[in-house]
C-alpha cells in the first residue's frame, strides 16, 4: 500500500496511532476567584491508555479535561499532544483532532443519527462516500442497526443516544479522546453494560482517553491510570487502580477510595494471581488409605475425585471414603477458572454456598482449590509489591 | 369624495332595496366580489413585503445582538418604542419623508414587525440546549459554523412562531395603510363604511388572508423540519 492509500483510508479501517498527552504545570485561575481551579497540575498519559480524572465535585476534573482541547484556556503551563505544544494551535482545528463526548451528549436534535456522527468528518471536508462508509462502520461498531441512521436523536433511548455520542466522538478516528462522565446520565444497569461495551471497544481501538468521572468505582473499572484530584485542582495521587487501592497516598485519597477498597481490589485480579491450595485429587481405583491420607492432610478435609483427563467429578467426604479402593461417585462441584476475575470467583462461591471452588485451567483440568479463606488471606496480606500484574481494563471484562 | 364612491357602488347594484338599506346582501357580494381582488392582492403585497423586510432587519439585528450581548437591551428598547407608536401617527410622520403610497405603508408596517421577530429570534437562540452548543464547539465548529449549523436551525420553531404572529398582526394593521395611500382592503372598507355588505366582504377577506398565510407558514415549517415531526409523534 502506498502512503497515499494510507492517508486516504485512515479513519475508515486502520486505526490512527494513539497520541501521548502531557500536562505540564498547568494552572487555571479564574478572575476574581481566590483559589485556583487547577493548581500546578502535571501528568502524563501514555499512548493508548485511559487516564481517569476523578474527585469530588469542584475539584476541577472537568476543567482539567477541557483544557486539553482548549475549551478552557490555562492561565499558565503547557499541554503537549505527541510531544507538541497545543497552545499555538487554532482551537477549532485542534478540536477536530480530539474526540469529544460529554455527559449531556449534546446530539443535534435537528440532524439524523448519520448526520450527527458525520459532524467532524464534514468539518474536515471528507468526501461524501468516505463519510457514508465511516458512518456505516461506526453504527456497526456501536451495535446499532443501519436503519437507525435515518432516525433523529429524539427517537432513540438514552442508552442508544449515549452510544451515538461515543460514535460521533470517534468519527474522525481521533488519536486522543476526551470523555466527561459519558455514562453519567444512564441508569446503573445500562451504565454497566455501556462501560463493558466501551472497554471492549477500547480493546480494539486503543485510543488515548481522558475520562472524567466522580464515581471511584467507575474510575477503577475504566482506568489504566487514575488521577485523584482534590478541591482546588490539586493532584492528590496519580496511579494505577491497584496502586490506588493498595497504597493510597494520603488520608484524602484513602477516604475517597472508600472503606471497601479491599473488596474493590478483587475486581482487579484474576484467580491465577493468588496462591491457591493444592487439590487433594484422587481417581477411581486409587487405594482408599492413600485417598484418606490425602484428604486429611488438606485443610479441606475432603478428597477431590477427578476423571481420567483430570477434570473434577465430585468431592469425597468422610462417609464416601470407605472400602478398599475409591469408587465412582456422582456429585456437584463449584468450578471457577484460572482466568476468572477474583470478584466473580468469590461471587460464584457465595452463590453456590460453598467454601471451596475447584479451579480449572483452559482444558478443564484441576489446577487448584480456591477458598473463601484464600481470598481473605489475599486481602489482608497482599502488599503493593504484587500489583503490576493487574490486567488492563479491557482485559478485565468477564 | 367618499360620498361619490358610495354612490358609484350603489349605482352598480340591481337589488336596490337591500343595498339602499346598507344591508348585508349576498347577491350583491356575489356580483361584486371581483372588485375586491385587486385590493386583496395589494393587501397581500403589503403584508408579505413588510414581513419579509421586517424579518430581514430583525434577523440582522439578532445576529448582531448574538455577537454583542449588550446590544440586546438597546435593540429591544428601540424596536419596542417603534411598536408603541400609533399606526395612524406613524403614517402621518412618514408621509413627508417617503411620500403618499405603497412604500410608506411598507415602511410603517415593517417597523411594527421588528420587535416581535427580533425577540423570537433571540429567544430561539437562547433556548438552544447548552449541551448541543458545547458539543458543537468541542468538536471543532467555529462560532460561525455553530451559529448556522446548530443554533439557527434549532431556533427555527421559535423564529417561525414570531413570523406567524407578525404576519397575522400585519394583515390587521395593513387595513389602515390606505391612510398612507398604500391601498389594500382598508381602502375598500373606508369607501363605503356604512355599507354592511362591503364591510363584511372586506373584513372576511382580511381574516381569510391572515388565516391562509398563517396555515401556509405552519405547513412550510412542518415540511421543512422533519425532526420536529419525528420527535413530537
Amino acid at each position: 500500500m502506498t502512503s497515499d492509500d494510507t492517508a486516504h483510508n485512515e479513519g475508515t479501517s486502520a486505526n490512527r496511532q494513539a497520541a501521548t498527552l502531557e500536562l505540564r504545570g498547568i494552572t487555571k485561575r479564574y478572575p476574581g476567584a481566590d483559589e485556583a481551579a487547577i493548581d500546578n497540575l502535571s501528568l502524563e498519559v501514555a499512548a493508548g491508555e485511559i487516564c481517569v480524572l476523578v474527585g469530588p465535585s469542584g475539584c476541577g476534573k472537568t476543567t482539567a479535561m477541557r483544557l486539553v482541547n482548549r475549551m478552557i484556556e490555562p492561565t499558565s503551563g503547557d499541554i503537549l499532544v505527541n510531544g507538541v505544544s497545543i497552545i499555538d494551535r487554532k482551537p477549532s482545528e485542534l478540536r477536530r483532532e480530539i474526540g469529544y463526548a460529554i455527559q449531556q451528549i449534546g446530539l443535534f436534535p435537528h440532524q439524523t443519527i448519520a448526520e450527527n456522527i458525520a459532524t467532524v468528518p464534514k468539518l474536515l471536508g471528507w468526501e461524501k462516500k468516505r463519510i457514508v462508509a465511516r458512518v456505516d462502520e461506526l453504527m456497526d461498531l456501536i451495535g446499532l442497526e443501519a436503519a437507525m441512521a435515518r432516525r433523529y436523536p429524539g427517537q432513540l433511548s438514552g442508552g442508544q443516544r449515549q452510544r451515538v455520542g461515543v460514535a460521533r466522538a470517534l468519527a474522525a478516528d481521533p488519536p486522543l479522546m476526551l470523555m466527561d462522565e459519558p455514562f453519567g446520565a444512564i441508569d446503573p444497569i445500562n451504565r454497566e453494560r455501556l462501560q463493558n461495551e466501551f472497554l471492549r471497544l477500547q480493546g480494539e481501538i486503543r485510543k488515548t482517553i481522558v475520562f472524567v468521572t466522580h464515581d471511584i468505582d467507575e474510575a477503577i473499572k475504566m482506568g489504566d491510570r487514575i488521577a485523584v484530584l482534590r478541591k482546588g485542582g490539586i493532584l492528590a495521587q496519580y496511579a494505577t487502580p491497584a496502586e490506588l487501592l493498595m497504597a493510597p497516598a494520603d488520608a484524602f485519597v484513602e477516604d475517597f477510595v472508600g472503606a471497601d477498597r479491599a473488596l474493590k481490589r478483587l475486581a482487579l485480579q484474576r484467580v491465577r494471581d493468588i496462591e491457591l491450595w493444592d487439590a487433594p485429587t484422587v481417581r477411581v481405583g486409587d487405594p482408599m488409605a492413600e485417598a484418606r491420607e490425602r484428604a486429611m492432610a488438606s485443610p479441606i478435609r475432603h478428597a477431590l475425585l477427578v476423571d481420567d483427563d483430570g477434570r473434577p467429578v465430585s468431592w469425597l467426604g468422610d462417609t464416601d471414603l470407605t472400602g478398599d479402593r475409591v469408587v465412582h461417585h456422582d456429585g456437584r462441584v463449584t468450578m471457577v477458572e484460572l482466568d476468572d476475575i477474583l470478584r466473580d470467583a468469590l461471587a460464584d462461591l457465595l452463590q453456590g454456598q460453598v467454601m471451596f471452588g475447584v479451579v480449572t485451567d483452559h482444558g478443564g483440568r484441576v489446577a487448584g482449590v480456591l477458598s473463601v479463606e484464600v481470598i481473605s488471606e489475599f486481602l489482608t496480606h497482599q502488599t503493593a509489591g504484587h500489583i503490576d500484574e493487574a490486567p488492563a481494563p479491557a482485559e478485565r471484562l468477564a | 369624495m367618499l360620498t361619490l364612491s358610495q354612490v358609484v357602488i350603489r349605482d352598480r347594484t340591481n337589488d336596490t332595496s337591500c343595498v339602499a338599506r346598507d344591508g348585508f346582501c349576498p347577491d350583491w357580494i356575489r356580483d361584486h366580489i371581483g372588485d375586491y381582488m385587486s385590493p386583496l392582492l395589494r393587501h397581500l403585497e403589503l403584508t408579505v413585503a413588510s414581513v419579509v423586510a421586517g424579518f430581514a432587519i430583525a434577523f440582522a439585528l439578532a445576529l448582531l445582538a448574538h455577537r454583542r450581548r449588550w446590544l440586546t437591551g438597546p435593540i429591544t428598547g428601540v424596536t419596542g418604542v417603534m411598536y408603541t407608536i400609533p399606526s395612524l401617527a406613524l403614517f402621518a410622520i412618514l408621509l413627508p419623508i417617503t411620500g403618499f403610497g405603497f412604500v410608506t405603508g411598507v415602511v410603517a408596517l415593517t417597523s411594527y414587525n421588528l420587535l416581535v421577530i427580533f425577540r423570537n429570534i433571540m429567544a430561539g437562540l437562547d433556548n438552544v440546549p447548552e449541551a448541543a452548543k458545547d458539543a458543537a464547539s468541542g468538536m471543532g465548529m467555529t462560532d460561525r459554523q455553530r451559529l448556522w449549523r446548530v443554533e439557527l436551525p434549532l431556533a427555527i420553531p421559535e423564529i417561525v412562531a414570531g413570523v406567524r404572529v407578525a404576519t397575522t398582526t400585519t394583515v390587521g394593521l395593513a387595513a389602515l395603510a390606505f391612510v398612507a395611500g398604500a391601498g389594500g382592503l382598508g381602502q375598500k372598507i373606508i369607501e363605503a363604511q356604512n355599507f354592511k355588505s362591503n364591510i363584511v366582504t372586506a373584513s372576511v377577506l382580511c381574516i381569510l388572508l391572515a388565516a391562509v398565510l398563517d396555515l401556509l407558514i405552519l405547513f412550510g415549517e412542518r415540511t421543512a423540519l422533519p425532526w420536529r415531526r419525528a420527535t413530537s409523534s
